[in-house]
């Protein structure tokens, strides 16, 4: 049946149940609410370290503790509901939520990456909120793979990359929501588990968050037929890609975003009018996961009559229906009273509605079809299965030395790194969604006429208002220590947030890994979520909203372990908002933090073929302050562009600020670089943390520099008249690159 | 100027999705305006405004060639008012979708409706969906759509579209250019004709069409959209500030002083 319920759940279940036999209605049930996709019984359960620790749930201990003990008053729902939920601007409230759907694009790329999309959409629509950007970072193995090196039951990466570019570009344009934000990367650790990462900002006005569901209210199923596709994809997604998981393509489900775009906009209208009582998507699990949910955390019961249910074909068995993962549904709690307004709105956008039950204060979920009853399980004994412990063995760090003669042309060098897949401009893909509709986009994914990079979108969401929204995000796959992985990676989402002039950040986490049976990867996730605690705190950027995709395995191994961070700040006018572009000549370009020999899993390295030396780390009471400063510099209206610098260290980041820039270039002193290490090429690639390029002002520059007394920074060197970077190592040579030289190698032209 | 005279109707159906942001350019032009679903149509005269709006989108999926769908429903329900609204020389404008729409109906480059198009807007010629910047010469200053713009301007308006080709037959296009139907061209950005190169026409128009109008002038499709470009700050780099406006504005600012002329 494709149940995924371990051996231990069902002699728990054979025990509950000695008195009757479950129906299959109740097993399926059970099967979808109890999976890892929807219960996250990694992150809530229990884990046992090779060092005798047992930690309690590691959701709790270390990544909702961080935002507990930062407590801000701006967090107004956080990890509770389908989205984060944060204060904004004139009784606005911004809402954010980042999903995975890689089991579905990895067997389906088109549909997978495309319903991932329309899912996250969905999320922002539970909690009341108005879309109004979309974010999406994925992974691929590499494109110029062998089709001989790849395992049967494993598509090609470049079949997958087109399917779900397509997809994402497809759902984001017809529903009219921007697309700003993203990332693109190539691993060969990505070839048999592709990672689909979708996102969705919302806006809401603070009062009609309203999740009051009574007793009486009805439950009304609006948007999309329910049909056989997408049966099982939870419990699809909480196990192994294999070869014939195939057969499950009918796990995956099929877009339709203008049913959803229809829905969205009646949505909306019942949420201006105050009608409704509830709200929920319907994602994984379908209606028996929507239902169970919202009468649970009413603390009510509900009784749901699938007769009513719209099918899309008659013949379904009613397990079928209770389980549907059918795209671009929504549950609405709906009061007596409103319920003509709100099937009339219904009717208006063209969506089709209905009631399909009501809640009542039994504390259980009933379920009718044909006049029988097929389901009646008790809430709290759903929503409590035996906790799961897992064992953890903690990575052990291996130090190694770099094995690397110093390269004779540093221009050469950074050139080959520019053209590499991970580092070039992604214009090509981006380009394809649309990122203006909406006309709100101020930052836009590739900056200015000359397509330039940016470190993170901004909008600016409401006509009243000058406040804006910057996204950023942080990834940082490639460093082999997760605990320093996930520290950097929280720190480019804030860099880079910071970098546009964005304050006041509220982070999201998502974690894919592999299987959370094997206890190394048990072990790398626990350093993982230790150093999530760790920078939220020191970097005061509190988690709202986060999700984690485990059992990322195929005939290939394990998913290379990753997590993206996404990064929400606050603009406080759009107006300001800091580009990478160079203004004028002449002007200092001065370097924020130090630079040290921190090249293991750099860009750089990686590009060699060379592993060894130390990640970077993070020193996040030096990296606060940094940042703190950095902004108030920016306010001061002191900072002319800006642009963090992350992989491929100083010479990608100076390169790509040329890139950005028309007729103005820079020259760049690395013996003026805060370093603690003697060779050229490891000062312009090392990618060490806490680090910024900024171009300051001439006639005010000594006010920048009273602002950083006592911080790390330096002058590195100045804005140059006539396109082009020339770089002078520590021996006195020269490097010149020319402008086309490098948009070419960046960009592709 | 009072603007507040004048009301605009900015229709939809499922899947147009630049409705509001149409509406922001025009209530900052100080024109009232409506959106109005398909499914109320009936509860409105047309003839009660001076500007009808098909904005962009994806109307009714545009699975079948762009526009095509909303394009003969909206002619078939309302025919009798909109071409009494075309013969009074009152004005409509297509933008994206909208543009889409007005052809598959027959409107452009017709006068009145007619039954087959004339013009297509075919899959772009990269067969892929292009958002950009582009640069577009006003090659027509005497339509009420293009009043307040010098002729040879060069403006810098967003488009983002799969579907956008201009595509016709010689003697369409021979019309056209005898009537001064073309209203705008792709351009590079000095001004000079593009000839069709890539990324400067973004999707391999004829003749570098981006934006015509019927022989009458009163209305004008065009794939850009002015609405993204209306305000300093949607622009994709500025200075150290941005500026007021951005040039799609002259689009709805050449509407208010055609209205302003023309509507006592």
């Amino acid at each position: 049946m494709g149940l995924n319920i371990s051996l231990d759940r069902m002699k728990y279940l054979k025990q509950y149940f000695k008195d009757r036999p479950l129906t299959d209605v109740e097993l399926e049930m059970i099967a979808q609410t109890w999976s890892e996709h929807c219960f996250h019984n990694v992150f809530k359960g229990d884990v046992l370290t090779d060092d005798g620790r047992l930690i309690h749930s590691i959701l709790k201990t270390y990544i909702m503790r961080a935002t507990r003990e930062l407590n801000k008053e701006w967090c107004i729902s956080v990890f509770e509901d389908n989205a984060g939920i944060v204060d904004f601007d004139n009784g606005y409230a911004i809402a954010a939520k980042v999903e995975t759907h890689n089991h579905p694009s990895a067997v389906e790329p088109f549909g997978g990456a495309a319903t991932g999309v329309g899912g996250v959409i969905r999320d922002i629509l539970g909690v009341w909120g108005e879309p109004v950007a979309l974010t999406d970072v994925l992974c691929f193995g590499p494109l110029d793979i062998k089709y001989e090196d790849l395992p049967p039951g494993v598509k090609h990466p470049r079949y997958i990359y087109r399917g779900v570019v397509a997809g994402i570009g497809s759902y984001g344009n017809n529903m009219g929501i921007p697309t700003v934000s993203g990332a693109i990367f190539f691993d060969k650790g990505y070839t048999g588990n592709v990672v689909v990462y979708c996102g969705c900002i919302g806006i809401l006005p603070k009062d009609s968050y309203v999740r009051n569901t009574c007793e009486g209210d009805f439950a009304v199923l609006a948007g999309g037929r329910t049909g056989r596709d997408g049966i099982h994809g939870v419990t699809f997604a909480s196990v192994e890609l294999t070869e014939e998981s195939e057969e499950l393509r009918s796990a995956v489900q099929i877009p339709n975003p203008i049913v959803e775009e229809r829905l969205r906009r009646a949505i909306i209208q019942i949420r201006d009018e105050r009608l409704a009582s509830g709200i929920t998507d319907l994602g994984g699990g379908g209606l028996s996961c929507a239902a169970g949910e919202m009468a649970y955390r009413s603390g009510l019961g509900v009784d749901i009559d699938l007769d009513r249910v719209l099918l899309k074909t008659p013949d379904m068995a009613p397990w079928e229906i209770w389980v549907s993962e059918s795209q671009e549904r929504m549950l609405l709690s709906v009061p007596e009273k409103n319920l003509m307004r709100v099937i009339e709105i219904f009717n208006e956008e063209d969506v089709e509605a209905s009631v399909v039950g009501r809640f009542v204060e039994t504390g259980r979920v009933r379920v009718f079809a044909k006049g029988r009853t097929v389901c009646d399980l008790d809430l709290k004994f759903l929503f409590n299965p035996p906790k799961v412990t897992r064992k953890a063995r903690l990575p052990k760090p291996a130090h190694s030395e770099v094995n690397l003669d110093e390269p004779r042309d540093l221009g050469e060098e950074l050139l080959k790194l520019l053209s590499e897949p991970n580092i070039r401009s992604k214009e090509d893909v981006i380009r394809t969604y649309d990122h203006e509709v909406r006309g709100c986009t101020v930052i836009k994914p590739v900056y200015g006429d000359e397509a330039g990079p940016s470190d993170a979108a901004v909008i600016k969401p409401l006509k009243d208002s000058w406040k804006g929204i910057a996204i950023s995000c942080g990834i940082n796959p490639f460093y082999p220590d997760p605990y320093w992985m996930v520290a950097n990676s929280i720190e480019e989402a804030v860099r880079n947030n910071v970098a546009v002039g964005g304050r006041r950040i509220a982070l999201l986490d998502n974690f894919v890994w592999g299987s959370p049976e094997n206890e190394d990867n048990m072990g790398m996730l626990l350093k993982a979520v230790e150093a999530c605690y760790d920078f939220s705190k020191a970097l005061d950027a509190p988690f709202i909203s986060g999700k984690d995709s485990l059992y990322n395995e195929s005939p290939l191994g394990a998913v290379r372990p990753t997590l993206l961070i996404t990064g929400i700040g606050i603009i406080s006018d759009v107006r300001k908002v800091v580009t990478p572009s160079f203004k004028e000549e002449d002007n200092p370009i001065y370097m924020l933090g130090l630079t040290k020999e921190e090249l293991r899993g750099s860009a750089y390295l990686r590009h060699k073929g060379v592993d060894g030396g130390e990640v970077p780390r993070v020193d996040g009471v030096i990296s606060k302050r940094i940042i703190d400063t950095l902004i108030r510099v920016i306010d001061e209206q002191l900072v002319l562009s800006c642009h963090d610098l992350s992989e491929g260290g100083l010479g990608v980041a100076a390169a790509e600020m040329v890139v950005a820039s028309k007729n103005l270039g820079a020259e760049i002193h690395l013996r003026k670089v805060l370093s603690g290490t003697r060779r050229s090429d490891f000062i312009l690639f090392s990618e060490s943390a806490s680090r910024f390029l900024v171009e300051v002002d001439r006639s005010r520059y000594k006010r920048f520099e009273e602002f950083f007394s006592g911080l790390p920074f330096s002058k590195i060197g100045r804005v140059v008249k006539g396109a082009g970077l020339r770089i002078i190592d520590l021996n006195s040579r020269v490097s010149e690159l020319s402008s086309r030289e490098i948009k070419k190698a960046w960009r592709g032209y | 100027m009072d603007a507040g005279k004048f009301r605009a109707i900015v229709l939809r159906t499922g899947g147009t999705n630049c409705d509001l942001e149409t509406k922001i350019a025009l209530e900052e032009m100080g024109v009232k305006t409506e959106i109005v679903h398909m499914n109320k149509i009936e509860s409105k005269s047309l003839l009660d405004y001076h500007l009808i709006v098909f904005p962009g989108g994806f109307s009714y999926g545009d699975y079948v060639r762009a526009g095509a769908v909303w394009g003969k429903r909206v002619f078939t329900r309302l025919r009798e008012q909109l071409e009494k609204f075309i013969d009074e020389g009152r004005l409509m404008l297509g933008i994206c979708n909208g543009f889409q729409v007005l052809v598959e109906a027959g409107v452009l480059p017709g006068d009145g409706i007619g039954e087959t198009p004339l013009v297509a807007l075919a899959t772009n010629s990269s067969a892929k969906y292009e958002c950009r910047w582009v640069w577009l010469r006003v090659e027509n200053n005497r339509t009420p759509f293009t009043l307040a713009m010098e002729k040879g301007e060069v403006l810098k308006i967003p488009i983002g579209h799969a579907e956008g080709r201009f595509l016709t037959d010689e003697k369409t296009l021979e019309k056209l250019k005898e009537g001064s139907q073309i209203v705008f061209k792709y351009v590079l950005p000095n001004g000079e004709d593009a000839n069709g190169l890539y990324p400067y026409n973004p999707n391999g128009s004829l003749y570098d069409i981006a934006g015509i109008c019927n022989r009458n002038g009163n209305i004008m499709g065009m794939m850009p959209h002015p609405e993204r470009a209306f305000f300093g700050w949607q622009l994709p780099e500025w200075g150290e500030a941005p500026p007021e406006r951005g040039d799609g504005r002259k689009v709805f600012e050449s509407v208010i002083e055609y209205l302003e002329n023309n509507i006592s």
